[in-house]
């Protein structure tokens, strides 16, 4: 058991301090590094509650793709320093204000919280031990009671992919690789052999 | 004290030893693999190959570490010195840890994990950081190209690699990898997913950006690419990772498609031979391949790259994978 705990707060110390890192780090890059890191150890924390599909999925999607992109847009930014820290004094009142009202409306919401005397029986039976991978159990109350949940979840997704495209795509006026017509061009269509007779040109 | 000794001590001692015990030979079986390549293509070109130090030139690959191991770390000034330093031990560690899960026998692995193909497939999307990583901290162009095209390229390739494994999946019931090998002892599955394998292996060459997709390294354009500016063992890290992680998707080909350790024929002179051995040969023969492709074919231009990521394979694997699931379904051959 110690070696659970001594990896419970490892894995918990590295990502609140790679969560703060994320916000106080000057350099745009270093906060998605720092980001990155606090996904991966968040993955860690997941294997050690036993879930180790969500785990791995949280690594394959936001370590493997979400942040790979982000990083990618991150690193393309022209970003001068000077100038950033300019601003710092100037905006600190306006943003210690907003952070203060944030502060004070989670007390107010935490403070009043009380968890429901039903809360407990809603939630579903555990599998038993032993007896059901946690990949297995997630499929079957996903494609069964969350079915319809499921497919408008991925439907959202599918939406959202769509509006991407739309703003990105412009049919601009761009030379086209067009396999098919080159695999089809016979010799006959572009070369035309001519007999030129001595003396004069064609 | 005992408690400690047997409970903690004895434990970590044996876990340390085999780790050791698959991560040397993995090493060296990276030296020798540079030594084939070199042979291999050598021999593809009518030349000798490496020749001069020690019988056949063998002790090439050692020659070559040391003087790697003597050069100096030149860090550029204008790099970032943590990221700059820490791209190629990422690189290099991630290649070394998915062969946590890999069983080279019947029950020879370090973790038998339920969720062993996710693991692999998480680990490889990680490799792209060591690059991209690489390429911004150089503070230079042709790194930074360099890296932009490896970032994209391997997250599109991921994409059909990810159907490849979902179709394997469908068909064994389970994602543990002694399970998906233990499925193939009827038939390995690279008979009928031959396309699915195909394409698994094309997608291997892009994601371990080797010929003819080696575009983020390709010298004529960019120097050579994400480690232009790296030298002496950082360089050789990197190196030692990316063919590490030849090896690896080698070995993913092999436990997918060509029935890991299983012997080709389960009669008696085939199963005489051991598990280890068999596996070992079939990394071997998926490794010629990737060597063989590279003498053979020119590089690709980068928007064919992406063409047929994009355009051919995510589709095809799609279309595939609906067709395996209507079989499958249809003749009520689902695994229990």
């Amino acid at each position: 058991m110690i070696v659970q705990s001594l990896a419970f707060y490892l894995f918990a110390a590295v990502t609140l301090a790679s969560g703060v890192m994320v916000i106080s780090a000057r350099n745009p890059v270093h906060s998605v590094l720092f980001l990155i890191l606090a996904f991966f150890n968040s993955a860690g924390l997941f294997v050690l509650l036993g879930a180790e599909f969500l785990a791995m999925i949280l690594v394959v999607v936001y370590v493997g793709a979400v942040a790979v992109l982000f990083l990618f847009v991150v690193m393309m930014l022209d970003i001068n320093f000077a100038e950033l820290r300019q601003g710092f004094m100037t905006y600190l009142p306006v943003g210690a204000l907003v952070g203060l009202i944030l502060v004070v409306e989670l007390l107010l919401v935490v403070g009043g919280w009380a968890v429901h005397p039903t809360a407990a029986m809603m939630s579903g039976a555990p599998t038993a031990p032993g007896s059901l991978t946690n990949t297995e159990a997630i499929g079957q109350v996903l494609y069964t009671r969350y079915f319809y949940l499921f497919q408008a979840a991925g439907l959202i997704l599918l939406v959202a992919m769509v509006g991407a495209i739309v703003l990105t795509l412009r049919h601009r006026e761009v030379r086209r690789q067009s396999i098919g017509r080159q695999v089809s061009r016979r010799a006959g269509d572009t070369l035309e052999v001519k007999d030129v007779p001595t003396g004069s040109g064609i | 004290m005992a408690d400690f000794w047997s409970g903690y001590a004895l434990p970590t001692a044996i876990i340390v030893a085999q780790i050791l015990a698959i991560v040397l030979p993995l090493l060296l079986a990276v030296a020798y693999l540079t030594y084939a390549e070199r042979k291999v293509i050598a021999s593809m070109q009518m030349r000798r190959g490496p020749n001069v130090v020690g019988p056949f030139g063998l002790l090439q690959p050692i020659a070559d570490g040391v003087k790697l191991l003597f050069k100096e770390t030149i860090i550029p000034a204008g790099a970032n010195r943590v990221v700059f330093v820490a791209a190629p031990m990422i690189t290099f560690t991630l290649s070394l840890v998915a062969w946590a899960v890999i069983p080279f026998g019947e029950g020879i692995v370090l973790a038998d994990i339920n969720v062993g193909i996710l693991y692999l497939f998480a680990i490889s999307s990680l490799g792209v950081y060591g690059v991209v990583m690489a390429g911004w901290a150089s503070n230079s162009k042709y790194p930074f190209l360099g890296a932009l095209r490896s970032a994209a390229q391997m997250v599109s390739y991921e994409v059909s690699i990810g159907f490849v494994m979902v179709t394997v999946l469908l068909c064994v019931g389970s994602l543990n990898l002694s399970d998906i090998v233990n499925a193939q002892r009827t038939i390995w599955f690279a008979v009928p997913l031959l396309p699915m394998f195909v394409i698994f292996f094309i997608s291997a060459l892009a994601e371990t950006n080797r010929a003819p997709f080696d575009l983020p390294e390709s010298e004529s354009e960019l120097v050579a690419g994400y480690f232009s500016e790296y030298s002496s063992m950082t360089f050789a890290l990197f190196f030692l990772g990316e063919y590490a992680n030849m090896i690896l998707m080698s070995a993913s080909t092999t436990i997918l498609f060509l029935g890991g350790w299983l012997p080709p024929l389960d009669i008696a002179p085939f199963n005489w031979i051991p598990g280890p051995i068999w596996f070992g040969a079939k990394i071997a023969l998926v490794l010629f391949g990737f060597l063989w492709v590279r003498a053979t074919f020119p590089r690709y231009r980068y928007d064919q790259l992406m063409r047929l990521g994009w355009k051919v394979f995510l589709p095809f694997t799609l279309f595939w994978l609906m067709v395996t699931a209507g079989v499958l379904v249809a003749f009520d051959w689902l695994p229990k």
